[in-house]
């Protein structure tokens, strides 16, 4: 079937969008296409491009056993998006979805649509044992948003879920789609990152990295992030999907909510969650010119972030990414 | 794809001067302000998310602590527990003029290899000093490795003005003592700023935030914003001469693609290019472009997948440039470097040397002198023959095989190299002197030495590959001696250890007593399948040229070495027998049809085409350049090791 066949189907009643953001139109696309613009940044974004993909390459060079999880977000978008133009239209490594159980329905239907369009090979991970309250769960019961405070379900469903599937496929290297500019902590953070055992990133004693010379061996068991977009800013992100056309989930963009305002995501996460900002942004365009005024932080709508002090710092030393 | 993402790219309204950030790294001893100090910039040039400060504010009411400007940056709890930076981090401001990637790199002497981190790859500098502490030991070492780095643009601020009354006598001091020093390694500060982070004085503005007022009428020079201002963006490569250093060969849809960056100079299609250090050339066929129309040319910075017209033997670490304009090749070369590994490093001690894509074995021959980088005075190398952390050496370096380089004041990304010991970087150095080939053998002493038995890991950890066996089998006149010839050249010239057993080394010595009846064949190919694991034993490559026609017999060489423990390929050197007798280079093929010889396989001789070969190589069909090209490429990937743990050594 051509990918521009799939539609969606009726999600008005899925509780996910009880809340502001109301549920796509059934019959609705799998995704925004967007229309492609170049505005005068072509040289920086030549440059951060050019980057990237040397960064995918030296990592595909060095660690064969490598994958690359795929939060189905805008980054992570412009990860495949990176990949394949650095292999010439392949992807020669398999791409990880921590699925929560928490996506919104549409996230799901962006998955298929991704998976038939680039041809993915794709790795679905669910922690179900914690979902159940089984196995190693058996004695504090199922975890979730219901059961669990944020930082404990980011922990057990994402953490927790991404090292079961690593124990399982024994990946050297990780490409990631981190930024600097998310966060005062991933501002610390090298292309070329290794993690021990534990998942423990030694923030302190990180090795030294300049002239594009990287960490490119690991002892057993433990294992490289390669962050291909540590360079680019959520700026960036967006003027290059608009340059190059990528298409992305149509949560980005501005709904209208039966209370008449209009409302977007940001940052798109598990849906009990993941709050939406009040914004008029419909098109790419209108992303950028908010980019330009706003001065929220990209995670503010991220509960887990901001329930407690250092939250963030404590899920990543926890081995979150 | 969607149909929209495929039209037409249209533009539209311009974000002035996104082209041209600047790249600047803050340097200084520990507590001169450094994060104050950039905290203060974003804070003037309104570059910080809204409620930030005040959320920082609440925090510091919330533990009892005096709000500060370094807390926005210093995110980490425990860097504000320590109330140090550690690490080097990039992030973004922008004055009217132009964006700034700021890079904040520590001061203390621990974190060294952070500031290298983050200086690197700055384009200009800020230098702090506090004037009530004065020019420190750090500060003398952060000027020198500016130097060393290349940063020629450097402000010098002078902070923390208030501490000292905002004293012009203070000022001048640091400034005579500082500007002296840098004299002497050859930097000149652009500009010496008199300034009080926390206050704001002189960052962007001249005055004091509370009062308004000018503390420090008597200085008339530039704020550091409008300084940073002046200076100019990184130079252009496009102009240099070509340097493409490979970093990739992929095999899809059927092609051979070769991806890696332009570092420097254009590359055009059709242009012809060497590759160095085996100096092979070939014609670019095409520049790949997956989202787009095919591109005719690339330039430097871009990361590229190219095709050639003739299928060539390139590998990771190749250099492509133009003929006349091509790299140095050299085994032996001088360089200025500073080490800030947890081991010493020493001479004569093999470690493993990164250029751009390529990496090899190398050691340090001599060291010409060491520099103590905060009080500039020279170690004597015959008291030393080691260099200590935080050291700045002049060293001559030799390395296991050529290594494309030039000299740093030439092209500085093919001048410019790390040393790596336990898997992480731990030095970097700058080429000064490549001087061309050296052919004395490399002293073996300590090198990779053996504690007890000497073991193939032993062996493979020295040569850098695993002994292996790669066997040909094919008609006479198939090709294989060239082939083999070939391919042991390649590998050689690699640094490889590698030898060719064939006819000519084998019947007239080894095999002297054998003809060619069935039973002597037999007996032939199993005496070089017991001699080819030996020297796979021994650390070797051996490459294999015998007709070998008789599928039993290979599988029995097969056999015995993989009993050996050793990786055993098989080559099918696959030529119609129409094409061989054609070739008939030793005239074989008319005695055998005269009846001279008997016996003659393909002719009066069966030979057993094999069943599942590793490789098959078409001689009629394909030059010989890319039969080579395709042993290498499969066998090279096969002998490589990972490291000293690497298991399966």
């Amino acid at each position: 079937m051509s990918t521009q066949e799939y539609r969606l189907p009726d999600y008005s009643e899925h509780p996910a969008y009880a809340k502001k953001y109301p549920a796509p139109a059934a019959g609705g696309p799998p995704a925004f296409f967007p229309e492609k613009i170049s505005r005068d940044d072509a040289a920086h974004l030549d440059a951060l491009e050019a980057q990237s993909v040397f960064l995918i390459r030296e990592a595909y060079h060095h660690f064969k056993n490598i994958c690359m999880p795929w939060s189905m977000g805008k980054d992570s978008n412009v990860l495949i998006w990176l990949s394949l133009k650095a292999f010439c239209g392949h992807i020669p490594y398999p791409l990880l979805h921590i699925d929560t159980t928490y996506e919104f329905p549409e996230m799901l239907d962006y998955r298929e649509w991704a998976v038939r369009n680039y041809g993915l090979d794709l790795i679905v991970k669910i922690n179900e044992e914690a979902r159940a309250g089984t196995g190693e769960y058996a004695e504090r019961g199922p975890i979730g948003y219901d059961t669990a405070d944020p930082v404990t379900v980011t922990h057990e469903l994402k953490t927790a879920a991404l090292q079961q599937v690593m124990a399982k496929h024994q990946w050297s290297a990780l490409v990631t789609g981190i930024r600097r500019d998310e966060d005062a902590t991933r501002a610390k953070e090298r292309y070329f990152s290794p993690r021990n055992k534990d998942f423990e990133w030694d923030y302190k004693d990180q090795p030294p990295e300049f002239w594009n010379q990287f960490t490119t061996s690991c002892a057993a068991g433990e294992h490289v992030r390669v962050q291909a977009l540590l360079d680019w800013s959520e700026r960036d992100i967006w003027l290059y999907i608009q340059r190059e056309g990528i298409p992305i989930p149509s949560m980005y963009f501005a709904r209208t909510a039966p209370d008449g305002k209009r409302y977007r995501f940001r940052s798109l996460g598990c849906w009990p969650i993941t709050g939406a900002v009040e914004s008029e942004a419909d098109t790419i365009d209108k992303i950028i010119d908010e980019l330009a005024t706003t001065k929220t932080s990209e995670r503010a709508g991220r509960a887990q972030d901001h329930h407690e002090r250092n939250a963030m710092q404590k899920l990543r030393a926890k081995g979150f990414m | 794809m969607s149909s929209s993402s495929l039209s037409q790219a249209t533009s539209v309204r311009i974000a002035p001067g996104q082209t041209s950030r600047l790249r600047v790294v803050f340097v200084g001893h520990v507590d001169h302000g450094k994060s104050t100090l950039i905290g203060r910039i974003f804070f003037d040039t309104n570059s910080l998310p809204e409620g930030k400060v005040d959320q920082i504010r609440k925090a510091c009411e919330a533990e009892g602590m005096e709000f500060e400007y370094a807390f926005l940056l210093d995110a980490l709890l425990e860097e504000q527990e320590q109330n140090i930076t550690i690490d080097t981090t990039q992030i973004q401001f922008r004055t009217e003029k132009r964006p700034y990637v700021i890079i904040d790199a520590p001061g203390h002497k621990e974190f060294l290899k952070n500031m290298i981190t983050g200086a690197a790859s700055a384009d200009a500098a800020v230098l702090l000093i506090a004037a009530n502490e004065g020019v420190q030991e750090q500060s003398r070492r952060h000027g020198y490795l500016l130097s060393l780095l290349g940063i020629q643009q450097v402000v010098v601020a002078v902070n923390k003005m208030d501490l000292v009354d905002f004293s012009q006598e203070v000022f001048e001091q640091v400034q005579k003592e500082y500007k002296a020093f840098l004299s002497q390694i050859g930097v000149e500060a652009r500009a010496f700023v008199p300034i009080s982070a926390r206050n704001g004085v002189n960052v962007a503005s001249r005055t004091v935030d509370a009062t308004a007022k000018n503390p420090m009428p008597w200085y008339e020079g530039p704020t550091v914003l409008s300084m940073l201002d002046t200076f100019d963006p990184p130079a252009p490569l496009v102009q240099m001469p070509l340097r493409f250093p490979v970093q990739d060969v992929y095999r899809f849809d059927q092609r051979r693609i070769i991806a890696g960056r332009i570092e420097s100079g254009t590359l055009r299609v059709g242009d012809t290019l060497v590759f160095s250090p085996n100096n092979k050339t070939s014609v670019v066929a095409s520049i790949e472009n997956w989202s787009g129309p095919a591109k005719s040319e690339a330039m430097a910075g871009e990361s590229v997948a190219i095709t050639l017209s003739e299928q060539i033997f390139v590998q990771r670490g190749h250099v492509a440039a133009r003929e006349d304009a091509a790299p140095i090749e050299s085994n032996r070369f001088k360089a200025r470097l500073f080490w800030m590994g947890k081991r010493n490093l020493e001479q004569r001690r093999p470690y493993r040397l990164k250029l751009a894509t390529q990496e090899l074995d190398a050691e340090i021959v001599s060291i010409e002198q060491i520099i103590d980088a905060s009080t500039l005075e020279t170690v004597s190398s015959t008291s030393r023959d080691y260099i200590a952390k935080n050291d700045v050496a002049e060293v001559t370096i030799q390395t296991r095989g050529a290594l494309v380089m030039d000299n740093h004041d030439r092209n500085p990304f093919m001048g410019r190299f790390v040393i790596v010991d336990d898997r992480q970087v731990a030095g970097g150095g700058i080429i000064h002197g490549g001087i061309y080939a050296d052919r004395a053998k490399i002293k073996s002493a300590n090198i990779y030495w053996s504690e007890g038995v000497v073991l193939p890991k032993n062996r493979a950890l020295r040569n850098g590959h695993r002994g292996s066996v790669v066997w040909l089998t094919g008609l006479s006149g198939a090709g294989k001696s060239a082939l083999a010839r070939e391919v042991e050249r390649e590998l050689f010239n690699g640094g490889r250890q590698v030898y060719v057993l064939d006819g000519d080394n084998i019947r007239h010595g080894l095999n002297s007593n054998l003809g060619f009846a069935p039973e002597d064949r037999v007996e032939n190919i199993r005496r070089v399948a017991e001699v080819a694991c030996l020297m796979a034993d021994a650390g070797l490559i051996v490459i294999t040229a015998f007709i070998s026609p008789y599928r039993q017999d290979r599988r029995r060489a097969r056999e015995i070495v993989l009993e050996g423990g050793h990786d055993f390929v098989e080559a099918f050197v696959d030529a119609p027998i129409e094409v061989c007798e054609k070739r008939d280079v030793k005239g074989l093929y008319s005695r055998a049809r005269s009846g001279e010889i008997t016996e003659f396989t393909g002719i009066s001789a069966p030979y057993e085409t094999p069943d599942n070969p590793e490789i098959v190589l078409q001689t009629d069909r394909e030059t010989l350049q890319e039969s080579v090209a395709r042993v290498l490429e499969f066998v090279i990937p096969r002998i490589g090791i990972g490291g000293e743990d690497d298991v399966s050594i």
